[in-house]
């Protein structure tokens, strides 16, 4: 039990250390300072029951399955790894992915939303993108709804009994488009004041969604081929998951 | 699988460096500057109230070569967590019997 609570701070500050030293220019956070006071403390209030969902659910884990902290530092590199990458996209101008699909996939929507905080939280801290006062509706957005909704469908693919494969990209597309639509819902939510809700949404969809379209589509391929490697590699962890069945 | 995985490593460097090519005179700035341009045109009386912690110490923008070692940086531990993890499993994959 003690031992499985070192485990959780040290792979907390493992992240606070790397995820402290990320730049990150072109994010999809929203910006230091672009959101009126009342919505941070909104979306931020809003995260709280996401985030302590998500702490006890990395617990669970870590508690029945010690070895499976390979897995989850995995997926947390996984999003740093994949927000570092600016891709330039048909739009002319550069954006990128969020690489929280996998997480999602592997320890459910809610345990990303922690990762997700902890990369947002350096970032706003260090490199001067996303922001402080905007971290609760970034994380709402980039660590809360992309995984639910990458989660979401990867369980109905499931149900559907669509390939394995399929399922992935889709949900980690998805997810990753999802992000960037909730984003642009948070800004029109905040910025109509010469226009409607509507036409403010429609606007900062049409400079979001179509950069994002093309990245989406990377991240759901890149995320498919970590899966292949690591059905391939990790089994026992998996299946420690209930990613791979037992009998399979 | 493997040829699965090449076809879709191609697959991504197509869709990353295309628009490189096509759009010759596009710039390429980064879609959050392009966000709040739009916060400009749709509410032209907002002034943003806050700065980043960073700059407000540094007392100014982090200089474009310094921002893209910091980049570098968290790719390459990024990277290297990845692939310490994956080492770990490949090699365990081939010393363990009871794979399946």
């Amino acid at each position: 039990m003690s031992r499985n609570e070192k485990r959780i701070l040290i792979l907390a500050g493992v992240f606070a250390l790397t995820f402290g030293i990320v730049p990150n220019v072109s994010a999809m956070h929203i910006m230091e300072g672009y959101l009126p006071g009342g919505f941070c403390i909104a979306w931020g209030v809003l995260c709280i029951p996401f985030l302590a969902a998500g702490f006890l659910s990395i617990k669970k884990t870590l508690n029945e399955h010690r070895n499976l902290i390979t897995l989850l530092a995995m997926s947390g590199a996984f999003v740093f790894v994949i927000s570092s990458l600016k891709i330039p996209s048909v739009t002319g101008s550069c954006s990128h992915m969020t690489g929280t699909g996998l997480g999602a996939i592997l320890f459910g929507p809610s345990a990303v939303s922690i990762l997700g905080l902890i990369v947002l939280l350096f970032q706003a801290i260090l490199l001067a993108h996303g922001g402080l006062t905007t971290i609760g509706a970034n994380t709402f957005s980039m660590a809360i709804a992309g995984p639910f909704v990458s989660y979401g469908i990867y369980i109905l693919c499931k149900k559907l009994n669509v390939n394995k494969k399929a399922a992935v990209f889709l949900a980690a597309a998805l997810g990753d488009l999802f992000t960037y639509c909730v984003t642009a819902g948070q800004m029109a939510l905040a910025h109509h004041a010469d226009t409607t809700v509507m036409g403010a949404l429609g606007k900062f969809l049409a400079v979001f969604a179509p950069t994002q379209v093309p990245l989406a589509i990377i991240e759901g391929i890149i995320t498919a081929v970590i899966v292949m490697g690591l059905e391939s590699y990790a089994k026992p962890e998996l299946r420690a998951l209930g990613f791979l069945k037992e009998a399979k | 699988m493997k040829k699965t995985v090449i076809a879709a490593i191609i697959a991504i460097f197509l869709i990353a460096f295309i628009p490189l090519f096509v759009l010759k005179d596009a710039e390429f700035g980064g879609s959050d500057d392009a966000g709040s341009v739009v916060v400009e045109e749709v509410d032209s009386s907002y002034e943003p109230w806050a700065t980043p912690v960073f700059e407000k110490i540094l007392g100014g923008e982090l200089p474009g070569e310094v921002e893209s070692l910091l980049f570098c940086i968290q790719t390459g531990i990024g990277v290297g967590i990845i692939a310490f993890i994956m080492g770990r499993f490949v090699e365990r994959r081939k010393w363990t019997k009871d794979e399946n």
